[in-house]
């Protein structure tokens, strides 16, 4: 019977291990001489790209007026039940808008399905992606905090035309 | 009995009956808009299309009658497409307003266009625009936008409450609903038109944007308007009662309920006036103690009297439950002045609904004996031996006897002692010396039997302290069964509450003997076993919709 050649057996240039070595810290130069990856956070801060989803903020337009209607939909179709909604009437053209409009940060798992179900574009997410506070209670996001002018928001409404 | 076949299924009809109603029997279900089983046929949504054999056009079912050996096919390819079809003509005006529309959830239209739609529209031109927002009535918004000119409001107004105040106008796609000149919508059951409406044209004023209507959880209940007890669901939502809608019971109110039942019945549960935990007065003012004080301190108060100085007051405003204890408690005390106010209103009758007795249990609180038992004394005695100062203490459950007259509220100044369960605070529980926190009709179970002698069940809707949704089998809503004490959509106030029973029950426990209840179906069993007219009752066989009982003419009201 021929002796069975295993895969374990090295050969010579292999045994020396020499040439393995060299190979390697070819890598590591070539990686050294790269431009770097990682930033100096929070000194330097990350700009996500538009496909980023950062915590979920409601659109302002330019007169002051959210568009929601508070039709609820974000609310019920929410995994995490993050997001409470209280409607009441006014007596603008668009009868219906929230009343209290509120996110538990500590419960949104930035999905995005409150975007992806609103029928008015009204809820978006957003590329802020730094959510900071030491109790529960501040972790509610209230409309103060959700209300964003529709012109900071203009790459993801564009990256939703395009892409939703 | 004749049968005609509908979808491969035999179907037994009687004469005389449209393709629709032997299908209703049946359990099938013919899609229809403007069909109701308690309205007259009008035939104008065609959404009833159905394919009958040997006739050369489809038939709408709502008003073609059926016939012995009819063949229907109501899921046959011409039948969808032409439901298909119909609903597209439906959609063409109808506006995209779900997303802030109340009726959005409960929506006929909205469940069609997704089961028998096409999903999309072939419609390019502006929509026809009609007036939204208009005031119908003093509790009803009318949107024209969203109407699809079934005529069911315009029927019910005629043919079930009587009064003609709706009518179309216009023709066309520009056909509106509108009332008579110089008339408003405002008859006293106007609001089932919010119920009958198949889309969101009529929207309750009282209820609008309150809550969508799946955040909400309804519980069957009973309406404490007047002596008919309505059936009902209850809606709440973080524990607060948002809305009351009729609940079918063709033995009671069918369909429907009157308005002032709907909307003034339940704003007490969550209003400021609760008494929330228990009051003593000392020092000429209410203080707040806990439950085991309120109580031993009754007990001790209790025993200082002789069964003559005595009297209780029970009510109709309280469960047969709470009476049948309350007496109980009174015969063991040795008190035989017993008896309960009636509040009616003469004239404010009808032959629809309405009755003049406008307590839900008084003739349940008759047959549980809430009277005065040998040698005791009624009402009136008991108000004049009150005055007399015969009558030192006075035990009043559930009901406001100061607001009866002023006589009453001068009485009641006179006695030396005065306790009360109350649930809000009203001159009555001002002037007691204690005052217990009871439950109301939407925290506890309980039942009450209406004026034909028919039992029926409430249920507890609202928690209360002692309560909590899951254990107690409450039903709940998505946010009641993930909701945790830090999200604020659980916060809804609980009250310090108990019913009138185990109140009962809990001073017993500190006389000389003792009432074992651990629920109210306890308290039930032991009516059932003690009065002949509850006798081969129990909550599982009064259900959901209420069980007659016999009534011997010597108690009917
Ligand atoms: S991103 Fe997801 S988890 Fe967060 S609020 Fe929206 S739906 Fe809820
Ligand atoms: S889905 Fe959109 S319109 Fe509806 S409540 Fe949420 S944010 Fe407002
Ligand atoms: S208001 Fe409602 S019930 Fe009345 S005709 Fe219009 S859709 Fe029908
Ligand atoms: S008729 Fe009586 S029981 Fe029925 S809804 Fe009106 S008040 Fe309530």
């Amino acid at each position: 019977m021929a002796e069975k050649k295993r895969k374990k057996d090295l050969n010579f240039f292999e045994r020396i291990y020499v040439v393995e070595i060299v190979k390697g810290m070819i890598l590591t130069f070539k990686n050294m001489l790269r431009p770097k990856v990682t930033m100096e956070y929070p000194e330097v801060k990350f700009d996500p790209p538009a496909s980023y989803r950062g915590r979920p903020v409601l659109v302002q337009e330019n007169n002051g007026v959210e568009r929601c209607v508070a039709c609820g939909l974000c609310s019920r179709v929410c995994p995490a039940l993050a997001i409470e909604v209280q409607a009441a009437e006014t007596e603008l053209e668009k009868e219906r808008y929230p009343q209290k409009f509120e996110i538990n940060m500590l419960r949104c798992i930035f999905c995005g399905f409150c975007e992806e179900v609103c029928p008015e574009e009204a809820i978006v997410m957003s590329k802020d992606y730094e959510l900071v506070f030491t109790n529960r209670d501040d972790a509610i996001y209230g409309k103060d905090k959700l209300l964003i002018p529709v012109d900071k928001l203009k790459d993801r409404l564009e990256f939703l035309r395009n892409f939703k | 009995m004749p049968y005609l076949t509908i979808d491969d299924k035999q179907v037994e009809f009687k004469q005389g009956q449209t393709i629709i109603e032997a299908a209703v029997t049946a359990d099938i279900d013919i899609p229809h808009f403007c069909w109701h089983p308690k309205l007259s046929i009008s035939g104008n949504c065609r959404v009833c299309l159905v394919e009958v054999e040997k006739m050369p056009k489809l038939v709408i079912a709502c008003s073609t009658l059926a016939a012995e050996g009819m063949i229907v096919h109501s899921k046959s390819q011409k039948t969808l497409e032409a439901r298909n079809a119909v609903m597209e003509f439906i959609l063409i005006n109808h506006p995209l307003d779900c997303p802030i529309c109340d009726e959005a959830g409960e929506c006929k239209l909205q469940d069609y266009a997704y089961s028998h739609g096409k999903g999309e529209s072939r419609f390019e031109e502006i929509k026809v625009r009609k007036d939204k927002r208009v005031q119908l009535g003093p509790f009803i918004k009318f949107d024209g936008d969203r109407c699809i000119s079934c005529s069911r409001c315009i029927r019910f107004s005629d043919e079930i409450a009587g009064a003609n105040q709706l009518t179309f106008v216009k023709r066309g796609d520009r056909v509106t609903i509108t009332t008579f000149p110089g008339e408003s919508f405002d008859n006293p059951y106007a609001l089932n038109t919010t119920d009958i409406c198949p889309v969101g044209a009529l929207t309750n004023q009282d209820f609008r944007f309150k809550s969508r209507v799946w955040e909400m959880s309804s519980t069957k209940s009973i309406c404490v308007g007047c002596s008919r007890g309505c059936n009902t669901e209850i809606w709440v939502r973080n524990n607060e009662i948002l809305r009351l809608t009729p609940r079918l019971n063709e033995d009671v109110n069918s369909f429907w309920m009157c308005d002032n039942g709907r909307l003034n019945t339940f704003k007490f549960v969550n209003a400021n006036s609760r008494v929330d935990g228990n009051y003593i007065k000392e020092n000429d003012e209410l203080k707040k103690v806990d439950w085991l004080y309120a109580i031993s301190k009754t007990a001790d108060y209790l025993k200082k009297y002789k069964g003559n100085e005595i009297a209780f007051i029970g009510s109709p405003f309280a469960t047969c439950e709470d009476n049948f204890t309350m007496v109980k408690l009174a015969k063991a005390l040795g008190v035989s002045n017993i008896d309960f106010a009636e509040h009616n209103i003469q004239g404010d009758q009808d032959d629809i609904l309405i009755r003049e007795d406008k307590t839900p249990n008084s003739l349940g609180a008759k047959l549980v004996g809430v009277k005065p038992a040998q040698n005791g004394m009624n009402l009136e005695g008991i108000l004049r031996s009150i005055k007399e100062g015969n009558i030192k203490a006075l035990y009043v459950m559930e009901d406001d006897v100061a607001s009866i007259s002023n006589e009453w509220e001068e009485a009641l100044g006179k006695l030396n002692l005065l306790i009360v369960h109350s649930s809000n605070f009203n001159k009555t529980a001002k002037l007691a010396n204690i005052v217990f926190s009871s439950s109301t009709f939407a925290e506890k179970n309980g039942t009450f039997v209406n004026f034909q002698g028919r039992v029926q069940r409430i249920r507890p809707a609202v928690s209360t302290i002692e309560m909590d949704r899951a254990l107690d089998r409450m039903n709940m809503s998505r946010w009641d069964k993930f909701g945790t004490q830090f999200d604020r959509w659980m916060q809804g106030h609980k009250y310090d509450a108990k019913p009138g029973w185990k109140i009962f029950s809990l001073i017993s426990s500190q006389l000389n003997f003792k009432m074992r209840y651990e629920m109210a179906e306890d308290v039930f069993a032991d009516i059932a076993k003690s009065i002949e007219a509850f006798s081969s009752l129990d909550y599982d066989v009064i259900g959901e919709i209420g069980s007659q009982i016999e009534i011997k003419k010597t108690v009917a009201v």
